[in-house]
C-alpha cells in the first residue's frame, strides 16, 4: 500500500514533467495521457484513502519526509483528485495550443497537492507547498506572449510566497522550540517559540487561502485559463490553505490566540469578500472573491477546530466552485465573454452549461438541501458555541453569498435581450459551441454540489467525525438550519427584484492591490535602486578610488623618486666630481706645487752650497770659524 | 589517487601548453577526455569514500615539502571537501563540453582551464596551509588570464580588477595563516595539527586580529558585502565557462576556508565574531538580492545573486558559531545547509551562466532590454533558463531548496537574528521572474526576433548541471549522508 502512496505522487510528477519537457512534441497525446494518469491517481487515492498506509524517508537530517493518510486525507484526497481528473477531461475539449506544456504543468500540480494533503512532516509539506506556487504561476502565464498574465502570474508567486516565508520561519521556531519537524508535533514546541509556529504556519495558510489581507493575488490569477482557475484557484490549491489550517488546528489551539486570530480572519474574509463578489461584473472575477470568502469558512473551522464541517465545506466547496470556473470557461470560449452583462440569458441558450451552473449557483448561495448549505452550518454550528459574534458574522457572510450567487442566477436565466451577440466576442472570438468533453465533467460536478452534503449527515458524517475524534461537537439546531435556509432563500429571491449595490470599493477588491503596490512594491523597487546605486557610485567607486589612491601614492613616491632621491644622488655625483676636480685642482697647485717648491727650494740651497765649494782655503778657515762662532753662540744660548 | 586527480589535469594542460603544432579539435576533445577521466576518477573516490571515524581524513598523503617552516604536501579529503571536489569535476566538464565548439585559441583555452581545474582540486584537499595559499593564488592567475585573454567588453580592467582585489584579500589571508602558524607550538602550517591545537585559544586578542585577517581574505573571495564589487564587471566581461568556473568553483573557495580552516581553527575567537560573520551574512543576502533587482544587465543581475546565494552560507556558518544549550542539532543542520548551499550554488549558478553566455554568443549582448518574448524563437532556451531561475530561487525539488530550508531552520534554530535573511528568497523570486518576464515573455521584439535555439553543445552541459540539481533536490540523503558527519565535527570543534 505504500507503493500506492508513493505513486499517487510520483506518478503524476513523472508524467508531467515528461509532458513538459516532451513539449510541443506531446501535445497531440497530452490530453488522453494526461486524464489516463489522473484517473489512475484517482484509484489509487480511493485506495489509500480506505487502507490508510503511512511511510516515511529519509530526507533531510532529523527531518524525513514523511506521508501518510489519516481521516482528514481520506475526505479530502479522494475530491481533490476526482476534481482534477474532471477538469482534465474539460482542458481536453478547451485548450488547443501547447498541450503539452498545459497537461504536463496539471500533472505536476496534481502531484504537488497530492502531497501537500498527505505531507507529515515540514520539509515535505513546504517541498509540496512551493511546488503549487511554481506551477500555479507557470498556469497562470500559460499564455506568456500577453505580458499581463505573465504578470498575473508573477503577483501570484510572490504573494503566496511572501506567505511561505512564514513555513520556513517556522520550521527553524519549530527546532529551536524542540518540537521536531513532524505536523503533528508542532504543538510540542516551548516558550515563545510555539507563538512563532503558530503564527507562521498562519501566516502561510491565509496567504495560499487568499484570506484578507492577501485576497488580491487571487483576483489577477483570473487572467489564467478557465481549468486552472477551476482547479487551482477553488479546489486545490487554494483550498491547500484551508487544508493546512485544519490539519494543523491542535497547533493554533495551543497557542491560545492563533485559532482566535483564524476564525476571524475567516470569518471576515468571508464577509468582505462576499461583498467584493456582490460588486463584481466579470463572472470570473466574482467567482474569485466567492473562492476566497467561502474558504473563509474553512478558515474559521480551523479556528475553531470544527474539523469534519471545515473538511466537508471544503470538498463541498471544490465541486461547486470547480463546476462554476469550467461554466464560466466553457461561455468564454462559446460566447468570447466573461462579462456579466453581456451573458443574460446565457443558460437558457445553452442549457447543458446552464443547469448544472444553476445546480452550482443555488449549492454556493446555500439553498436547501444542497451541499454548502449543510456544510455551511456544521462549522457555523460550532462556531456559535465558541462566541456570537463571531456566528453572527459568518451568517452575513452566508446572506452575501446567497446575494452574488443569487445574482450570477438570475442574469444568466434572465431573457436574452434581442442584441445578446452585440455584447459577445470581446474578449476573445467564440467559438459559439460547447463540445461533449466540456459537458461531461459539469454534470457530474452539480452531481457533486448538490449531495456532498451527505458528507456531514449521517451515516457518512458519523463515521467522519468518530474518525476525526470530533462527536463531541456541537451539531446545527433545527432552528439554526431553517435560519440560514430561509435567509438563503429569501436573499437569492430579494436579489431578482432589488439591484445589488456595485460600491466601488468592493468592485476594486478592497485596494488590496494598490495598496500592496504603494506599501511593498514600489518601496522595495526603489530601495533596490537606491541600493544599486550606492554600490556602483559609492562602494565601487570607493574601491576604484582607492585604488587610484594608490596609483596616486605610487606616483608622488615616483615623482619624489625621481626628484628627490636621484637628484640627491646626482646631486652627489656632482658634488663628488666637483670635489675630484677641486681636488685635482688642489692636487696639481697645492700638493704637486708645494713638492715641486720644495725640490726647488732644495736645488737652490743645493747651488748656494755648491758655490761655498771654492778650493781656495782661507775661505774654508773663514767658514770653519763663522760654524764655531754660531755653534759657540748656540751653546751660550741654550745653557 | 588524491594527487592523481590534482595533477593530471596540470599535466595535460602542460602537454598541451607545450604541442604547439596541435589541430584544434584534438586540443578541444583532449580537454574534454581529461575532464571525463577526472569526473570517473572522483566517482570512484565518492563510491570508495566510507567516513573516516573521529572526523579524520580519507585518502590521506603527506610527503615532506618544506620542513624548515613545518609545511608538507598533505592533503586528504573529508565530508566538506569531497561535495566540492565533485563539484569541482563536474563543473569543469561541462565547461569543456561547452567550450566544443569554441574557436578562440582553443588549444590555450583547454590548457588554461586544466590548470585551473588541477588549482581548484588542489585546493579542496589541500590540508597545510601554505598548500592551501598556493592553489588560492593560483587559481586567482589563471582566472586573470581566462577573464583577460577570452573576455569581451573591458575584459582587461575587470580582469586587473579582479586580480588586484582578490590578489590582496589573499595577502590578508597569508597573513593570518602567519599567525596561525607562529601561534602554534610546535609551529606547524598543517591544518589537521593547527585544528587539534586550536592555538590563540586564551588570547583573545591575537585570536581576534588572526581571525580578521583571515575572514578578510576570504570575504573578498567569496564575496560578501561590502567586499564584492570586483565580481559584477569579472562577469560581465568573462566568457561564459570562465563565468561558471568563478562562480561554480572560485567563490566556494571563500565559504570553504570558513568551515575548513577559520571555524575549527579559531573556535574561541569564533564563537566571540559569529555575530559579525552572522550580520554580515544576513546584510549580503539582502543587499545582493535587492541590488540584483535592479539590475538590468542578465550576467550582472546573475553576479549578484551569488553575493545572495552566499550570504546564506554565511549566516549558516555564524549561526553556527553561536553556542547556546541544546541548539547542536539545529547548529549542525546549517552547517550541512551551509555545504549543501555550496554545492548547489556551483551546479545551478554555472548553469545560468553558461545560458546567459549564449545571448552574449548569439548578438552580443546581455541587457534584458534588448529582449522580448525569446520563448518565441528558443522554447529549449527559454524552458531551461525557466527551470534554472526556479531552481535558484530555491524552488523545492532543486538542490537550492534542500540547502536553503537547512540554512533557514537550522540558523533560526540556533538564534533569532537570521530570521532577518528570510526574506531574501521572496527577494531573490522577484528578481528571477521579472527578468524572466522581461527576456523570455511578451511580443518577441529586439534582438530575440529570430533567435537561434540551443545547439547539443549548450544544452548537454546546461541540461546536465540542472538535472544534478533536481537529482540532489528530490534524494538529497547520499549527499547529505556524506556532508552531515563533517558538519557534525565542525560544529563540535567550534563549540570547544
Amino acid at each position: 500500500m505504500t507503493a500506492l502512496l508513493w505513486a499517487l505522487v510520483v506518478l503524476p510528477a513523472v508524467v508531467g514533467a515528461l509532458l513538459c519537457g516532451a513539449g510541443r512534441r506531446a501535445d497531440r497525446v497530452a490530453p488522453a495521457v494526461a486524464v489516463g494518469t489522473a484517473g489512475l491517481v484517482l484509484a489509487a487515492a480511493i485506495a489509500v484513502a480506505v487502507s490508510r498506509p503511512a511511510v516515511s524517508v529519509p530526507f533531510l537530517p532529523g527531518a524525513d519526509l514523511g506521508l501518510a493518510v489519516d481521516a482528514l486525507t481520506a475526505v479530502v484526497l479522494p475530491a481533490v483528485a476526482a476534481v482534477t481528473l474532471l477538469v482534465l477531461v474539460f482542458s481536453a475539449g478547451e485548450i488547443t495550443g501547447a498541450r503539452g506544456r498545459f497537461f504536463g504543468l496539471m500533472l505536476l500540480f496534481e502531484a504537488a497537492v497530492a502531497l501537500t494533503t498527505v505531507a507529515t512532516t515540514l520539509p515535505a509539506l513546504l517541498f509540496a507547498w512551493e511546488v503549487m506556487g511554481a506551477t500555479s504561476y507557470a498556469l497562470i502565464a500559460f499564455s506568456w506572449r500577453d505580458p499581463d498574465r505573465v504578470g498575473a502570474g508573477t503577483t501570484a508567486f510572490l504573494t503566496t510566497r511572501a506567505a511561505d516565508l512564514g513555513l520556513y520561519v517556522a520550521a527553524g521556531a519549530a527546532l529551536a522550540g524542540g518540537a521536531g519537524l513532524g505536523l503533528d508535533r508542532l504543538a510540542d514546541a516551548g516558550g515563545p517559540w510555539l507563538d512563532v509556529v503558530a503564527a507562521g504556519v498562519l501566516v502561510a495558510a491565509l496567504g495560499k487561502a487568499a484570506q484578507l489581507p492577501f485576497s488580491f493575488w487571487l483576483s489577477r490569477a483570473m487572467e489564467g485559463p478557465s481549468p486552472v482557475s477551476a482547479l487551482l484557484h477553488s479546489a486545490a490549491m487554494v483550498a491547500m490553505g484551508g487544508y493546512l489550517l485544519l490539519r494543523t488546528a491542535p497547533l493554533l489551539a495551543a497557542s491560545g490566540w492563533a485559532d482566535d486570530a483564524a476564525a476571524w480572519v475567516g470569518a471576515l474574509t468571508a464577509v468582505a469578500l462576499g461583498a467584493v463578489a456582490v460588486a463584481q461584473r466579470d463572472l470570473k472575477q466574482l467567482l474569485a472573491a466567492s473562492t476566497a470568502a467561502q474558504l473563509g469558512y474553512v478558515v474559521l473551522a480551523a479556528g475553531v477546530a470544527a474539523v469534519s464541517g471545515g473538511a466537508a465545506h471544503l470538498v463541498a466547496h471544490a465541486s461547486t466552485k470547480a463546476l462554476l470556473f469550467l461554466a464560466a470557461g466553457a461561455w468564454l470560449s462559446a460566447l468570447g465573454t466573461k462579462q456579466l452583462p453581456a451573458l443574460r440569458g446565457a443558460a437558457r441558450r445553452w442549457p447543458v452549461v446552464g443547469v448544472p451552473a444553476a445546480v452550482g449557483a443555488l449549492s454556493l448561495a446555500g439553498v436547501v438541501p444542497l451541499s454548502l448549505w449543510a456544510s455551511k452550518d456544521e462549522v457555523l454550528a460550532v462556531a456559535r458555541e465558541h462566541s456570537l459574534p463571531l456566528y453572527v458574522v459568518g451568517l452575513a457572510g452566508a446572506a452575501l453569498s446567497a446575494a452574488y450567487a443569487g445574482k450570477v442566477l438570475w442574469i444568466l436565466w434572465r431573457r436574452p435581450p434581442a442584441a445578446a451577440e452585440s455584447g459577445y466576442d470581446t474578449e476573445r472570438p467564440g467559438t459559439r459551441q460547447v463540445g461533449g468533453l466540456q459537458q461531461a465533467p459539469l454534470g457530474v460536478l452539480a452531481a457533486g454540489a448538490a449531495v456532498l452534503g451527505l458528507l456531514v449527515w449521517p451515516p457518512v458524517g458519523t463515521a467522519i467525525r468518530t474518525a476525526l475524534g470530533e462527536t463531541g461537537l456541537p451539531r446545527p439546531s433545527v432552528l439554526e438550519m431553517v435560519l440560514s435556509a430561509v435567509l438563503a432563500v429569501g436573499v437569492v429571491l430579494a436579489v431578482g427584484r432589488l439591484p445589488l449595490p456595485e460600491p466601488r470599493w468592493a468592485a476594486g477588491w478592497l485596494g488590496l492591490g494598490t495598496a500592496t503596490q504603494v506599501v511593498a512594491v514600489r518601496p522595495v523597487l526603489r530601495l533596490a535602486e537606491a541600493l544599486a546605486r550606492f554600490d556602483d557610485r559609492v562602494l565601487d567607486r570607493s574601491v576604484t578610488a582607492a585604488a587610484v589612491a594608490v596609483r596616486g601614492a605610487a606616483g608622488g613616491f615616483a615623482r619624489f623618486d625621481d626628484r628627490v632621491l636621484d637628484r640627491a644622488v646626482e646631486a652627489t655625483g656632482t658634488g663628488g666630481v666637483r670635489a675630484a676636480r677641486g681636488a685635482a685642482v688642489a692636487d696639481t697647485t697645492g700638493f704637486d706645487g708645494a713638492a715641486e717648491g720644495v725640490a726647488a727650494a732644495l736645488r737652490r740651497l743645493g747651488d748656494l752650497l755648491r758655490r761655498t765649494q771654492t778650493g781656495q782655503l782661507h775661505q774654508y778657515y773663514v767658514q770653519a770659524a763663522v760654524v764655531l762662532a754660531a755653534a759657540l753662540a748656540l751653546l751660550l744660548l741654550t745653557r | 589517487m588524491l594527487s592523481l586527480i590534482v595533477f593530471l589535469p596540470l599535466a595535460a594542460a602542460v602537454v598541451l601548453g607545450a604541442a604547439r603544432a596541435l589541430p584544434d579539435a584534438v586540443s578541444r576533445w583532449t580537454w574534454l577526455g581529461v575532464t571525463v577521466a577526472e569526473l570517473a576518477l572522483v566517482a570512484v573516490l565518492v563510491a570508495g569514500y566510507d567516513t573516516p571515524p573521529d572526523g579524520g581524513l580519507a585518502w590521506e598523503e603527506r610527503l615532506r615539502w618544506i620542513p624548515s617552516v613545518g609545511s608538507s604536501y598533505h592533503v586528504g579529503v573529508d565530508g566538506l571537501s569531497l561535495p566540492l571536489v565533485a563539484l569541482t569535476a563536474v563543473v569543469f566538464c561541462a565547461c569543456a563540453v561547452h567550450a566544443l565548439k569554441d574557436a578562440r585559441r582553443p588549444r590555450a583555452q583547454a590548457a588554461l582551464f586544466l590548470f585551473l581545474q588541477s588549482t581548484c582540486l588542489g585546493l579542496f584537499v589541500a590540508q597545510d596551509l601554505i598548500l592551501f595559499f598556493v592553489f588560492f593564488d593560483l587559481s586567482i592567475v589563471g582566472m586573470y588570464f581566462v577573464i583577460a585573454g577570452w573576455g569581451h567588453g573591458g575584459a582587461a580592467r575587470s580582469a586587473l580588477k579582479f586580480f588586484l582585489y582578490t590578489f590582496l584579500g589573499s595577502l590578508a589571508l597569508l597573513v593570518g595563516f602567519i599567525g596561525l602558524y607562529l601561534a602554534a607550538d610546535p609551529h606547524t602550517f598543517d591544518i589537521p595539527e593547527l585544528v587539534a591545537a586550536a592555538p590563540l585559544a586564551d588570547d583573545a586578542v591575537a585570536g581576534a586580529w588572526v581571525l580578521g585577517a583571515i575572514l578578510l581574505g576570504l570575504a573578498v573571495k567569496t564575496p560578501t558585502v561590502p567586499f564584492h564589487t570586483w565580481l559584477p564587471p569579472a562577469h560581465t566581461d568573462a566568457p561564459a565557462i570562465g563565468s561558471a568556473v568563478l562562480a561554480g568553483i572560485l567563490l566556494k573557495m571563500g565559504t570553504y576556508g570558513f568551515v575548513r580552516i577559520a571555524m575549527p581553527a579559531l573556535p574561541d575567537a569564533w564563537q566571540a565574531w559569529a555575530w559579525v560573520v552572522l550580520t554580515v551574512g544576513v546584510v549580503s543576502v539582502l543587499y545582493g538580492a535587492l541590488v540584483a533587482l535592479a539590475q538590468t544587465d542578465v550576467k550582472r543581475m546573475i553576479a549578484y545573486t551569488s553575493v545572495n546565494h552566499m550570504g546564506y552560507v554565511l549566516v549558516a556558518v555564524g549561526a553556527a558559531g553561536v553556542v547556546a544549550d541544546g541548539a547542536q542539532e539545529a547548529r549542525e543542520l546549517a552547517v550541512t545547509g551551509a555545504v549543501t548551499q555550496m554545492v548547489s550554488h556551483g551546479l545551478i549558478t554555472s548553469a545560468l551562466f553558461l545560458l546567459a553566455g549564449v545571448l552574449h554568443d548569439r548578438v552580443g549582448s546581455y541587457a534584458m532590454a534588448d529582449f522580448g518574448g525569446l520563448a518565441a524563437p528558443a522554447p529549449r532556451y527559454a524552458g531551461l533558463f525557466a527551470v534554472g531561475a526556479f531552481a535558484s530561487l530555491g524552488l523545492p525539488a532543486f538542490s537550492g531548496f534542500v540547502a536553503e530550508f537547512q540554512i533557514f531552520a537550522g540558523s533560526i534554530g540556533a538564534t533569532w537574528f537570521a530570521v532577518l535573511a528570510v526574506p531574501g528568497i521572496l527577494l531573490t523570486a522577484a528578481l528571477f521572474l521579472r527578468a524572466y518576464q522581461r527576456l523570455f515573455t511578451g511580443p518577441t521584439a529586439g534582438r530575440a526576433e529570430g533567435f537561434p535555439d540551443l545547439r547539443t553543445h549548450e544544452l548537454l552541459p546546461v541540461g546536465g548541471l540542472l538535472l544534478l540539481s533536481l537529482l540532489i533536490g528530490v534524494v538529497p540523503w547520499p549527499l547529505l549522508d556524506l556532508i552531515a558527519p563533517a558538519a557534525e565535527t565542525v560544529v563540535g570543534l567550534v563549540s570547544r
